[in-house]
């Protein structure tokens, strides 16, 4: 993104940030599956793969745009 | 539902756990770090008011996006969609995409290629410092008023949702957005608006898809409008508007098509500063070219996450939501609808990236328009009218002490708009003000070179003028309205378009008649300013995937669609 000041591309912080929330939200999600929350739909254990799906995207994009490979 | 109903009738609508604490904490520690290592790349003042003209497309078509996917548009549209139906999508379409892909294709070669750094910059090269500065200040104030409105939204959303006391979160807010700006500028509202794009997206797409689960698809959520409230369409984009009094905005199909489309749209997309800041942030004239036209196929989609969700709440919360005068205690406003959709689906973990999502959107929006005040206020009226010449540190420096004012203005203008019974009408009508006639004098300033110095000051001074009468003589008599918005019933919003339309129109009016008997500037001093004189680079040598042209009529086509299908 920027070749002038070598800036770590924003996409890695983006990926990180999904990774890490992936993560946080998988666990909330597992954490609660016998004792879902008061919500409607919780039967649908949307936390455990909305989860999964940002630490798929959050991997992809870290490793894409990780600063070793782009610098 | 007896505990649903009970828990959005608490003090607060949820309770926020350890993980969504966490998630939040998370989110707040990394944009401000993110503020302090760019920092050491905001060095000039190239870098911190233009993010070093080094953006690629994308990066520049998501921030152009984002820059307007701040608090007013995730709370105020999910409540003018629960309020007015499916309408209130034309915002994002025909108030959007032609105007963006008219931006990518016609306007931003004209802005980039004279490399100006800012829209009243471009108006100082085409018209002088008179049509320049009046600009400037106009835009200075309608950022620091908007700001207050993002403050505003985030405080109150903070009070519904969370019972965090108004104040604190208003100060919060403001410390945050202070510290990364202040230190990255506009490579940290950038990098922070790309940021909040995947969080709002990520955060807010769960409603929607877990409401039309309930509701069992889009049929279903019709249906269960119906039953809820019979006898009103909210779900049609253009067949309730062939007469004013068949939809709840009192609004024509003229208003929507000329009001918004051609003139309000228009306006904001192509000359309001905050937005083509970003794109001025491009690295060459084809990305700069591009970044709106990208931008504008993820504007197509963000009624997915607005607009849906206001519907689905018609179609799903046990209460009818009100008015923001109407509201009294227990009771909720249709700007809270979000929210409430939000604590319905979403619990422990989910929710505190729903939070995020809000909290990014508004403080990315407080971001925007602090960075595109302070540059502005550096560039415009600080170097031209206090002083001319100083090294490009100081205006760095003073770039960084505006963001810091900008702010402190801000939180002043909040508590002003706390006193508004809507921040959705009132932010209409900032930009009827402003933006409609302002791109009446650029459009006319690039396209047709007989338009004098003297015309684009005066044309502008009367399309504000004529703006702001409009506008408080329908606040002072509603017999006003039935002659400037064609319909006594004309609600808010459609007041704003007709303002906006009429206020255009006798801004170009203005600057034809008074260019007709003053002296136009010779040609060489257009060059690189007017159409006519001005080598604009085309794409012959592309391939056909690579020109913008082609993505901007795909853009086009899409939009077309889109009206067809929800017509």
């Amino acid at each position: 993104m920027s070749e002038r000041h070598h800036i770590i591309p924003v996409w890695f912080f983006v990926g990180l940030l999904l990774f890490v929330y992936g993560w946080m939200i998988l666990v909330s999600g597992l954490a609660e599956w016998s004792h879902p929350s008061d919500t409607v739909l919780a039967n649908l254990h949307a936390p455990v793969w909305w989860g999964a799906l940002l630490i798929i995207l959050g991997s992809i994009y870290c490793l894409m745009f990780r600063p070793n490979k782009t610098h | 539902m007896i505990a649903l109903s009970a828990m959005y009738l608490a003090d607060r609508l949820v309770r926020l756990s350890g993980v969504d604490l966490g998630i939040i904490a998370i989110y707040f520690a990394l944009v401000i770090g993110i503020g302090f290592y760019l920092k050491r790349f905001a060095t000039t003042g190239e870098d911190f008011f233009l993010a070093g003209r080094e953006m690629t497309a994308w990066v520049a078509g998501l921030a152009f996006v984002s820059a307007n996917l701040g608090s007013l548009e995730l709370l105020g549209w999910a409540g003018n969609a629960y309020q007015y139906g499916i309408m209130s999508a034309h915002w994002y379409w025909v108030g959007a995409i032609p105007a963006m892909v008219f931006l990518g294709l016609v306007m931003m070669p004209f802005y980039y290629i004279s490399k100006t750094h800012s829209v009243p910059g471009y108006l100082k090269l085409r018209y002088g410092p008179e049509a320049s500065g009046l600009s400037a200040i106009t835009f200075a104030v309608m950022t620091i008023l908007m700001s207050g409105v993002n403050m505003y939204a985030m405080a109150l959303v903070m009070r519904v949702v969370l019972g965090w006391d108004i104040h604190f979160s208003i100060w919060v807010s403001s410390l945050t957005v202070g510290v990364y700006v202040a230190s990255g500028g506009l490579f940290s509202a950038i990098f922070n608006e790309v940021l909040q794009f995947f969080l709002i997206w990520f955060g807010a797409l769960l409603i929607p898809i877990l409401g039309l689960v309930e509701t069992g698809g889009w049929q279903g959520m019709v249906a269960r409008i119906h039953q809820n409230f019979p006898g009103q369409d909210f779900t049609h984009l253009w067949g309730p508007m062939r007469s004013f009094a068949d939809n709840p905005m009192g609004i024509h199909w003229t208003g929507i098509v000329f009001g918004l489309g051609a003139v309000q749209a228009m306006g904001y997309w192509t000359t309001d500063f905050l937005v083509v800041q970003r794109v001025l942030s491009a690295k060459d004239v084809r990305s700069a070219k591009l970044a709106p036209i990208i931008g504008s196929f993820f504007k197509m989609a963000v009624p997915l996450i607005v607009i849906l969700p206001g519907l689905l709440g018609r179609a799903v919360l046990p209460m009818h939501l009100l008015p923001g005068g109407e509201a009294g205690p227990g009771q909720y406003k249709y700007d809270d609808v979000l929210p409430l959709m939000l604590a319905r689906y979403c619990g422990p973990g989910l929710l505190g990236l729903g939070i995020t999502a809000l909290v990014a959107g508004f403080m990315a929006g407080m971001a925007g328009n602090v960075s595109a005040f302070a540059t502005v206020w550096t560039y415009d009226i600080y170097r031209p009218y206090i002083r001319k010449s100083a090294p490009d540190q100081h205006y760095v420096a003073m770039g960084r002490w505006c963001t810091i004012i900008g702010l402190v203005v801000s939180i002043g203008t909040a508590y002003l708009v706390m006193k508004f019974a809507s921040m959705m009408d009132y932010v209409q009508a900032l930009f009827g003000f402003f933006i409609a006639p302002l791109f009446a004098t650029v459009l006319l300033g690039m396209l047709w070179k007989r338009v004098t110095r003297a015309a684009g000051f005066w044309g502008l001074l009367a399309g504000v003028f004529s703006s702001v009468t409009m506008f408080t003589l329908m606040k002072l008599d509603q017999r006003w309205v039935a002659i400037f918005a064609l319909s006594p019933i004309a609600k808010g919003l459609a007041q704003a378009m007709y303002q906006a339309l009429w206020s255009c129109v006798i801004c170009a009016v203005v600057t034809v008649l008074v260019s007709l008997i003053t002296k136009p500037r010779r040609d060489e001093e257009l060059r690189g300013l007017v159409y006519s004189l001005t080598d604009v680079a085309h794409e012959e040598n592309a391939s056909w995937l690579q020109r913008p042209v082609v993505w901007g009529a795909a853009a086009l086509v899409l939009f077309v669609i889109l009206q067809i299908i929800f017509w």
